[in-house]
């Protein structure tokens, strides 16, 4: 139809008056614009509907002859299981948690990186590089060669001190997880809070300095107000991520033990491959879905109001 | 306020990594500066681009380490303070405002630093903020300023401060020419209201000639000449002080010195040098060729024989710019360009033929091989236009 409309257009050009004019300049806008936007439809909108429509419908893969509308059924269920209210603390633990190491972690190593030391580009190759390993690899890295009880590299170096090795994925099952997405993202808060530092203007460092700062005066007057923005861009896209992080989980503890690590994409894992329950588990991830909204419109409003108000410009 | 002491310092960039042989082959940025303040002086450095005076004003500053030699502020040996505890304002080039702080927030920061009561801080800022006509902006956050009202923020900024000195680093070069002549007499207002001893850097003449109180002119590192305004204009040390001091520049001409020890002698010009040089000096170069420098301001139309004149030179004219008040001339004179600034009702046409002439005691002679000048008698109520 898009096509015929152009045809038009262009057919009335002939007469050159101005109406058709315009309209054949907006013709290739929509045309050009037409591939995004579809692309946009089929990838945003038709899961989330279809995500949306299978949330009111009694749908189990195991129970074949059970369908059709069931109302709010699902979100009630949902609503009255303790492992989704567990699911969802995890989900805010995990990521508070996260954020606060890798953004307090990135931006120590930002400011460490950012000054001139001997063999600074190989360090700082070094300390990106856990960027660069899949989220499956981390987990099995960290779970056999680094917590293990026996083998690990922890175990190791705790009985060389003559401690009691820990059994941490037992033990501490979510300070582990923490640990390991930790390790996985502090390279990446550091990557973008060293590009906020390095365009920093030398002269306002020495200006504060002249004006008798001390180094943690000059940080916190100018420094972190200059990298509100950038911190901004971390916390968002961070919590994006962490919300969503599932393949550490998977690998290592399966959610365990009990629903210790389960967050919510476990939770929605679970339901959807364990109890085939496909109406269940899109309620849960509507579920997620608002969680992560709530979670952004928060986040941006806390962001905005303590760090990017000062230093907008 | 304060006496700055510069000892022998002496800057060399490019230590640590890039290792011996690169520092000890290359120049240094400033090398062997020395320089005494009066108590609330106006030096202003000057010289071309590169010349280090940025580096000077840095290592005062203690933005940067001196490699050699001793920087005393007040008396005090400043190598081991830093530049926190320096005491010292600076006005940057690029201004460096702090961009989420508002004006009143930039100018009154150094004084919360100290954690002054606020009544002072408003006091001190507001203050400040009338004598650079900048009350209104207090509120403003520097984007939404004006080139000319983020330099009167920078100088607000270091005079709320009343440091022991002050440092300005081209602090005028971003604005246009209407605003810069404004500013200029608005800092030497300033300085003499409140007496600081101030470091100015300019590669702007005019600049330095209206405001110091004594011009450090510098190239390559090195400090060329420290002199009062007039005393570079009327005995410029060597030819290079006396190309960059003064506009339009000193035109040079070779010339050989005659047998007499006094005459000056060149294909069609010719010069008496008069009494104005000690006789020894022209001895030891007798017939041996000097450089002969006149400001183009010293030289004057002489109608009618030049045969009968004791100074004249002769050329065919090849450019005549009448600017109203005077009129540029510019000629070709046994091979040099010579400019001469005539009478602004000078008649001359290009090709024409003129013969200029100037007073004996107005010639400025240089070594043809080190370039200095030639001592003169002390003289004279020393020439200035
Ligand atoms: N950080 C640095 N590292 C190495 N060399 C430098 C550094 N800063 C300046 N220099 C060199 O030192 C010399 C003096 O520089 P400086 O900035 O003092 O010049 P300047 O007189 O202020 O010039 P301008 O009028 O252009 O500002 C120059 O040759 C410059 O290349
Ligand atoms: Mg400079």
């Amino acid at each position: 139809m898009t096509s015929e409309v152009t045809a038009k257009g262009t057919g009335t050009a002939g007469s050159a008056s101005g109406q058709g004019a315009s309209r054949r300049r907006r013709a290739p806008v929509k045309r050009l614009m037409a591939p995004a936007v579809i692309f946009l439809l089929v990838w945003m909108i038709v899961p989330l509907g279809m995500t949306i429509y299978y949330s009111f419908q009694n749908y189990n893969l195991m129970m074949p002859m059970m369908r059709g509308f069931a109302g709010i059924g699902n979100y009630a269920i949902l609503l009255t299981d303790a492992t989704f209210w567990d699911a969802l603390g995890n989900t805010l633990v995990l990521v508070v948690a996260c954020l606060a190491v890798t953004v307090g972690l990135g931006l120590l190593l930002a400011l460490l990186f950012n000054a001139t030391f001997i063999g600074r580009g190989v360090a700082r190759t070094l300390a990106i590089s856990p960027f660069f390993v899949m989220p499956v690899v981390t987990g099995l890295i960290w779970k056999n060669m680094l917590f293990h009880p026996v083998y690990g590299l922890i175990s190791w170096a705790m009985r060389s001190l003559g401690l009691e090795p820990i059994d941490w994925l037992a033990h501490h099952p979510m300070l582990s997880i923490i640990i390991m997405i930790s390790w996985e993202w502090t390279p990446f808060a550091l990557l973008i809070l060293l590009t906020g530092l390095q365009s920093l203007p030398e002269d306002q460092i020495e200006a504060v300095r002249l004006d008798g700062a001390n180094r943690w005066q000059e940080f916190r007057h100018i420094v972190i107000p200059h990298l509100g923005q950038v911190l901004y861009v971390v916390v968002m896209l961070e919590s994006i991520f962490f919300l969503t992080s599932f393949a550490e989980i998977y690998a290592t503890t399966s959610g365990g033990p009990g629903t210790a690590t389960t967050n919510l994409p476990y939770y929605i894992y679970l339901n959807a491959f364990f109890q085939y329950d496909i109406g269940l588990s899109s309620a849960a991830a509507i579920g997620a879905v608002i969680l992560a909204n709530i979670f952004a419109i928060f986040l941006i409003r806390f962001v905005a109001g303590n760090l990017n108000a000062g230093s907008a410009r | 306020m304060a006496v700055v002491e510069l000892k022998n310092v002496v800057k060399r960039y490019g230590g640590g990594l890039t290792g011996k042989a690169a520092r000890s082959e290359e120049a240094p940025a400033v090398d062997d500066f020395n320089l005494v303040t009066e108590d609330g002086e106006f030096v202003v450095l000057v010289g071309p681009s590169g010349c280090g005076k940025s580096t000077t004003m840095r290592m005062i500053a203690g933005l940067e380490d001196n490699t050699e030699g001793e920087i005393r502020i007040g008396g005090r040996d400043v190598s081991d303070v830093a530049a926190r505890d320096r005491d010292i304002a600076m006005v940057f080039q690029s201004y460096a405002l702090y961009p989420h702080m508002s004006v009143f927030e930039n100018m009154a920061f150094s004084l919360r630093l100290k954690k002054a009561p606020k009544s002072e801080i408003d006091q001190r800022v507001n203050e400040a903020a009338s004598i650079l006509d900048i009350t209104h902006l207090l509120d403003r956050k520097p984007r939404a300023l004006s080139g000319g009202q983020r330099q009167r923020v920078a100088l607000g900024r270091a005079i709320v401060r009343q440091p022991q000195v002050f440092l300005m680093d081209e602090p005028l070069s971003n604005l246009d020419a209407k605003l810069r002549v404004d500013m200029r007499a608005e800092i030497v207002k300033l300085h003499r209201k409140l007496g600081v001893t101030t470091f100015y850097v300019t590669h702007d003449q005019t600049e330095a000639m209206t405001m110091g109180q004594r011009i450090v002119v510098m190239r390559d590192g090195r400090i060329q000449q420290i002199d009062t305004p007039n005393a570079l204009y009327a005995r410029p040390a060597n030819m290079f002080v006396a190309g960059f001091i003064g506009t339009p520049s000193m035109n040079f001409m070779k010339m050989r010195v005659g047998d007499d020890t006094r005459s000056l002698k060149g294909e069609t010009a010719r010069f008496r040098a008069g009494d104005a040089f000690t006789g020894d000096l022209l001895d030891s170069h007798r017939g041996q060729e000097v450089w002969v420098g006149i400001r183009p301001e010293h030289l004057q139309h002489h109608e009618g024989d030049a045969g009968a004149l004791e100074n004249g030179l002769s050329g065919t004219v090849d450019v005549v710019e009448p600017l109203g008040s005077v009129t540029m001339v510019q000629l070709e004179i046994d091979g040099h360009r010579i400019t001469a600034q005539l009478e602004g009702d000078t008649r001359a046409r290009s090709g024409d033929t003129i013969t200029l002439t100037c007073e004996s005691a107005r010639l400025h002679l240089f070594d043809v091989v080190s370039e200095q000048a030639l001592a003169r008698q002390p003289v004279e109520s020393a020439a200035t236009a």
